[in-house]
């Protein structure tokens, strides 16, 4: 059964296993220097030029498993002996140029970087070139092709660019740790900091699993998950996730319900809201419009008010999140959000924990997991928020005509903040997710496919509860 | 006082918890005990049972609490418990 979507995803997990297995058993700092060796053994390269180099960078791998440079505030990493330093030609006129006669692609240059040579073939004058790809639009034989490295063309927020000496660089004041480039990137170069070492740390430690323990763990699971582990049942998820040493699961897409009520109120208070669900979004609106940071959102995110809400009322809890996200893994870090999450775990670093206990989650039997309602579970795609505050209005007698814009992708929530910016949005409610299609298009998931859509649906009319008042009326 | 938790996890969820939480602001209601009584909340107690939901109150755990049981259990663990804090 096909766990991941690429090979570079499985390398990945396989450095997180290994490095999980060592942590369990308290044998990481001895046996630390063995992983590269292990998982690229023998003499013949199979992925570099040589095997120490593989050997290298799978050392770096391991670091990052292990939390990455301390240093370094940013969740996303770039390994640089792993880049390829893939070419960066730009816009470049290819063979299929038949020198034909409409010369759409000059016209519609407004540089006027398109010269003709006595063939009319076309040629692109890189000094005049602003990269704006009109010409590759117009040519009917798509003959003009860009030519971006993966993670620049992934990172739609221009955090990346070269360095001197041709590797990938991010610049932390831009980039909104979506984790796009983690995915994208062909050489598995880039990386997000992994904190499974400090959760499996928490549930060594906790009542489960150490005789006199005085905590209890809890799993805050994003509802993304029914997309997810799809060669198991999500019960079974569940059941695996209390072997490992949580003592319960509890659904994000509770918090997602109490989120949609607490929103749809503040949304009608202030006449204009953008959500705070996504980490990613939020950051985005802070480091590149600082003046619209008065309409986020006041509430926290359903993952943060979860976990205060756990916190509240059991002594001794701590808090993991997992989900699809590696801004959640920024997300925690944020002084307000600190003392209510533990630490934050990924949807590849849970299959990596499964398998350090050699647990086949598929042959386990079903717990259950019921605390949301239909509207929180569908949090997880785009649209999902817009129709969970649409309901929580009406639940609650809000007398307010919602008015969404449904942002798919950073892409789409940077054009509607663009409009809003200068006053011409024409909506009242920004839902803004980061990755395309929602958290279920997230850099920490297993797999991504149209079927994702579907799944999270089906999930969510299995929910008990019907509407999003009857979720949240047994919290107060 | 009387600290009164009922398990919403999973579990419970699903076997009625909301339908214990109402019963239970109702009776906290009609016997006029709302000062004595602080009822919550709380996500697994880790008493999953086969029947009914599962209440703490104070230190003591009660499972398989259902609709047709609630009086019982009410009459019994809350209100004379109150009645003898009160004493």
């Amino acid at each position: 059964m096909r766990k991941f979507d690429t090979k570079v995803q499985h390398l990945k997990y396989k450095v997180l296993r290994e490095v999980a297995r060592l942590a369990w058993e308290d044998k990481l700092l001895e046996n630390i220097m063995d992983i590269p060796a292990k998982l690229a053994p023998g003499k013949e390269a199979t992925m570099r030029c040589c095997v120490y180099k593989e050997r290298a960078i799978l050392g770096e791998r391991v670091k990052i498993a292990m939390g990455g440079d301390k240093d370094n505030p940013n969740i996303i990493e770039v390994i640089d002996i792993a880049c390829d330093e893939c070419p960066v030609g730009g816009y470049e006129v290819t063979n299929a140029c038949r020198g034909c006669l409409a010369h759409r692609c000059e016209d519609v240059c407004r540089f006027g970087a398109i010269t003709f040579d006595h063939n009319h073939v076309a040629h692109i004058d890189k000094s005049k070139c602003k990269e704006c790809g009109a010409c590759a639009k117009v040519c009917p034989y798509t003959a003009i092709v860009g030519r971006k490295r993966p993670c620049q063309n992934a990172c739609k927020v221009k955090a990346i660019s070269m360095n001197d000496d041709k590797a990938a660089k991010i610049d932390n004041s831009k980039c909104i740790q979506c984790g796009a480039c983690v995915y994208q990137c062909p050489f598995g170069a880039i990386m997000d900091k992994s904190f499974m070492v400090n959760a499996i740390d928490i549930l060594k430690k906790s009542e489960r699993n150490t005789r006199g323990g005085s905590y209890k763990v809890y799993a805050v699971v994003a509802p993304s998950i029914s997309s997810q582990f799809s060669y198991a049942k999500l019960g079974q998820v569940v059941t695996g996730l209390k072997m490992l040493g949580f003592h319960d699961v509890i659904e994000a897409a509770l918090g997602a319900d109490m989120v949609a009520m607490a929103e749809a109120k503040e949304l009608s208070e202030k006449g204009l809201l953008t959500s705070s669900c996504c980490p990613a979004f939020v950051r985005y609106i802070k480091s590149a419009f600082p003046k619209l940071v008065e309409h986020i959102s006041h509430n926290m995110s359903p993952m943060a008010v979860l976990a205060k809400y756990i916190k509240e009322t059991t002594p001794n809890a701590k808090v993991i999140f997992i989900g699809p996200c590696t801004a959640k893994k920024a997300e925690a870090q944020l002084e307000e959000v600190k003392p209510y999450v533990d630490t934050v775990l990924t949807f590849e670093e849970l299959q990596a924990l499964f398998d350090s206990r050699d647990l086949d989650i598929s042959s386990l039997e079903e717990g259950v997991l019921d605390n949301a309602s239909y509207f929180g579970r569908i949090f997880a795609r785009s649209g999902g928020l817009t129709d969970a505050a649409a309901q929580a209005m009406k639940e609650q007698n809000i007398d307010f005509e919602i008015k969404p814009v449904v942002c798919d992708g950073i892409e789409a929530c940077r054009m509607a903040l663009l409009k809003l910016n200068k006053g011409i949005l024409d909506g009242n409610f920004i839902e803004g997710m980061a990755c395309i299609g929602g958290c279920i298009g997230g850099a920490g998931c297993l797999t991504h496919g149209e079927k994702s859509k579907a799944d999270v649906d089906k999930y969510g009319r299995e929910a008990f509860e019907k509407t999003i008042g009857d979720a949240v009326s047994i919290l107060k | 006082m009387l600290f009164v938790q009922v398990c919403v996890g999973s579990s419970c969820h699903l076997k009625g918890s909301s339908d214990i939480v109402e019963l239970l602001e109702k009776a906290v209601a009609e016997h006029h005990i709302d000062d004595e009584v602080v009822l919550s909340g709380s996500f697994c107690i880790g008493k999953c049972n086969r029947v009914g939901v599962t209440v703490q109150v104070n230190d003591d755990v009660y499972v398989g609490i259902t609709r047709d049981n609630f009086r019982e259990f009410f009459t019994k663990n809350i209100l004379e418990e109150v009645e003898s804090e009160g004493k």
